[in-house]
């Protein structure tokens, strides 16, 4: 099943077909590709796991502790790095784990059983396939929404916006100039208007135009401000209206330079929309982002896209493997 | 989820109480906590380091030992030193440098989705209140409709934007902006910039030869309260490029525990000035150190929260509740008018933890779902037992849980909060020397006597 399936068989072969094909076709090289996107951002981690594992013939509590700082200063917060290092030592005591490259795996596997949920996009036989894109302010919802749509279109999809960031000057016409880019259109009210409604009427509009796949824009939100928060149900009540399975995807976007907080965005997000799926942007700084491994320890909602540049081209599907070889490769 | 640093710190100075005095192994004890609740406040690694060596020393200083009360001077020690690393006590850094000769030029500098442009707007905002003919300058050539946005806030704020939207050189609008500042007889260029990363040279290399260009007064770096870990990296390239003049923290009014503050004050040495707390032009303030301490220490923000309250409960509503409270303690009515107004205000969550001493009460049962629960129990009960909790022996509690489909357990749960609060606003009245009334005044004093 390729990752971009998200039509029921019985629907639509046509996409699906081209979703596996994209699918293997790019499962090559995107391993180099998620290497370049983390090169700059897996450096502190690799390197200082490279430094911290050379020369080291045996495991001791400095390699341990050393371990420690370097997870928390990889922002993976204190309690999951408490998790992960008691786990691996519990193994060490036991002797499973008897030297550093032992003890390397073993960690590797750790964060991997944690991040390896299963991240397709949600199924549906509804057209069209609504997508929300929910975050706190400046994570790099519109840009990522620009990125996935031009996805969706390079899939054969008829893909269509909605402009539902109604508040922040000049929203809308930030989505417009993405949407021109990547020449799919987009449904708009002028600034200040409700955002459900826009929502509501891009469903319809889509379902009349026989679109396949709708990504809404909402305003950035902290997850502490209640109303907004209400207005987030209400675009969902207010969909559900019009198409009652959507929206299909709830994303939510993280900015991995940021740190525990995160975790309180997931969780209130969570807890009033219902995410299916997280987004993790900028990882081409210098940030690890190790927050989301929390986060989905926590939450078990998986990580669907990884945003890393500004380029229309830099998102692309989570893959868990493929993210802890990258992080842990020694071979670069 | 993890304990706040709040409940974590309150933990550590909870055992401290119990000792007699502080000896090394309890203040080992107790920095290991305050260590990992810094830590998952997002302070950096390196940073928290330097504050507990710091701590440290002077906890074991022999003043400390002798003291009779041990918990109070460790939780004065974490405070102070937390409030000098902010900035110190006698902080006046809420301010733009004004250039006797105009127009004082203010740059904005940042990563991505930091907030420059809200804040170029906000500050354009405080500095026109202040008389200032200020000009915005649209310098973010790269991000899709940045000048659009730019250009909105000036409308709402009715200041004069500068733009040039067939430019592709920033440097060049800056200056051009600039001569037409002067031209114009402006007091204050205000020079948004686009967001970047602190490793992209070119764009880097860009914002330098925009200084050069411009010589600013003010060169603000914005970063986000949320940042993580890597804040001091970020903070550290940007300052190192472009001497910064200032930092302005955003995103103030969400839950972040804003461990970014200290780590970039560390690392840059540069001053704190200006928070932003909302997504309106107005919300803007001056930054204080001891009330971010305060805040981070769990011994409350009662300044901000007094006057959030103030915005969002009618002045009558509030009096009558502090006065009632102060003198007769709370009853369930008061419990139920309190939740009202909590809920006008924002997050229970970000509420209770601007309560001084709050942070130790078992606020845990309190969240946002069990005020249902609450009410459907302070609901099955008489007007008279609201009124009188005493009164309420076990077959009335029993009645109660029956009524309110909850259990007894539920039922003693919410009487002794009630107990424990009635406790702390006894204790909060002795401070205060008796008051009948609670106003902010007091609720300063009573924050500096702790």
């Amino acid at each position: 099943m390729g990752f971009f399936s998200i039509f029921k068989k019985s629907e639509k072969t046509e996409p699906e077909k081209q979703g596996q094909q994209e699918s293997s076709e790019s499962s090559a090289g995107f391993f180099q590709k998620l290497k370049q996107g983390l090169s700059k951002t897996s450096g502190k981690l690799v390197g200082g796991m490279e430094n911290i594992f050379l020369g080291r013939k045996e495991i001791d509590d400095d390699l341990l502790e050393e371990l420690e700082e370097l997870f928390i200063t990889s922002d993976i917060g204190v309690e999951t790095t408490m998790k992960i290092i008691d786990s691996v030592r519990d193994q060490v005591d036991r002797k499973t784990l008897k030297n550093p490259e032992d003890l390397k795996n073993a960690l590797k596997e750790q964060i991997f059983n944690i991040l390896n949920i299963d991240n397709s996009l949600v199924q549906t036989a509804d057209r069209p396939y609504v997508m929300m894109v929910v975050g706190v302010n400046g994570t790099g919802k519109t840009t990522s929404i620009a990125k996935m749509a031009k996805m969706f279109k390079e899939q054969g999809l008829k893909t269509c916006l909605a402009a539902g960031d109604t508040f922040r000057a000049a929203a809308i016409d930030q989505l417009c100039v993405w949407a021109d880019r990547v020449d799919v259109p987009v449904v708009k009210q002028s600034a200040g208007s409700d955002s459900a409604a826009v929502i509501f009427d891009a469903i319809q509009s889509c379902k009349a135009k026989n679109f396949d796949v709708l990504i809404c824009d909402t305003a950035g939100r902290l997850q502490t401000k209640v109303n907004l928060m209400k207005e987030l149900e209400k675009i969902v009540r207010v969909a559900k209206k019009e198409l009652p399975d959507a929206p299909h995807e709830v994303l939510l976007v993280l900015d991995a330079t940021s740190g525990q907080n995160a975790l309180s965005q997931a969780l209130k997000f969570h807890e009033d929309v219902g995410l299916t799926g997280l987004v993790l942007t900028k990882l081409d700084g210098t940030a690890k982002g190790g927050a989301i491994i929390g986060i989905v320890d926590e939450l078990r909602v998986p990580v669907k896209f990884i945003g890393f540049g500004e380029g229309i081209d830099d998102l692309k599907p989570f893959d868990a493997q493929n993210f802890v070889e990258a992080l842990f490769d020694t071979n670069r | 989820m993890f304990a706040t640093l709040n409940d974590k710190l309150n933990g550590v100075f909870k055992k401290l109480k119990k000792q007699v005095r502080l000896d090394e192994n309890n203040i080992t004890e107790a920095l290991k906590m305050v260590r990992m609740a810094l830590l998952e406040a997002d302070v950096n690694y390196k940073v928290v380091k330097n504050f507990i060596g710091s701590v440290q020393a002077k906890a074991m200083g022999e003043e400390v030992l002798k003291s009779l009360t041990p918990d109070q001077v460790f939780i004065k020690i974490v405070h102070d030193e937390l409030v000098e690393i902010l900035g110190g006590k006698d902080y006046d850094e809420g301010k733009i440098r004004l250039n006797s000769q105009p127009p004082t030029v203010i740059m904005m500098a940042g990563l991505q989705g930091s907030g420059k442009t809200t804040s170029a707007g906000k500050l354009a905002g405080l500095l026109m209140k202040q008389k200032r003919n200020v000009l915005l300058v649209a310098g973010d050539i790269y991000r899709p409709a940045a000048i659009d946005q730019l250009e909105t806030l000036g409308k709402q704020l009715n200041c004069d934007v500068y733009s040039d939207r067939q430019s592709r050189d920033a440097v060049k609008i800056a200056a051009d902006a600039l001569a037409y500042a002067k031209k114009t007889a402006k007091d204050v260029v205000i020079i948004d910039t686009a967001g970047r990363l602190h490793i992209d040279e070119e764009l880097m290399a860009e914002l330098v030869r925009t200084k050069e260009a411009v010589t600013p007064d003010e060169i603000l770096f914005v970063a986000d309260a949320m940042t993580g870990q890597d804040a001091v990296n970020v903070a550290k390239s940007f300052n190192e490029s472009l001497e910064a003049t200032g930092i302005i923290l955003t995103k103030m009014d969400g839950d972040a525990r804003g461990g970014a503050a200290l780590s970039i004050k560390e690392v840059t040495g540069k001053p704190l000035k200006f928070i932003g707390t909302g997504e309106k032009m107005t919300e803007f303030e001056a930054f204080y150190p001891d009330r971010m301490a305060s805040r981070i220490l769990g011994m409350g923000d009662i300044v901000t929260l007094v006057e959030r309250a103030q915005e969002s409960i009618e002045d009558g509503d509030a009096e009558d509740m502090a006065e009632k409270m102060a003198k007769h303690g709370l009853d369930f009515d008061d419990m139920l008018k309190q939740f009202k107004m909590i809920k006008k205000m924002g997050s229970l969550e970000s509420i209770m933890r601007m309560i001084p001493g709050l942070g130790n009460v078992s606020m845990g049962d309190m969240d946002e779902k069990q005020f249902k629960k609450i009410e459907a129990i302070i609901f099955s009960m008489t007007r008279h037992e609201r009124k009188n909790a005493k009164i309420l022996n076990s077959g009335r509690r029993k009645r109660i849980a029956r009524g309110s489909g909850t259990s007894v357990a539920d039922v003693n749960r919410l009487v002794n909060q009630l107990n424990q609060m009635n406790k702390m606003m006894k204790q909060m009245k002795k401070k205060l020397g008796g008051s009948n009334k609670l106003n902010p005044a007091m609720m300063r004093d009573f924050l500096k006597m702790r």
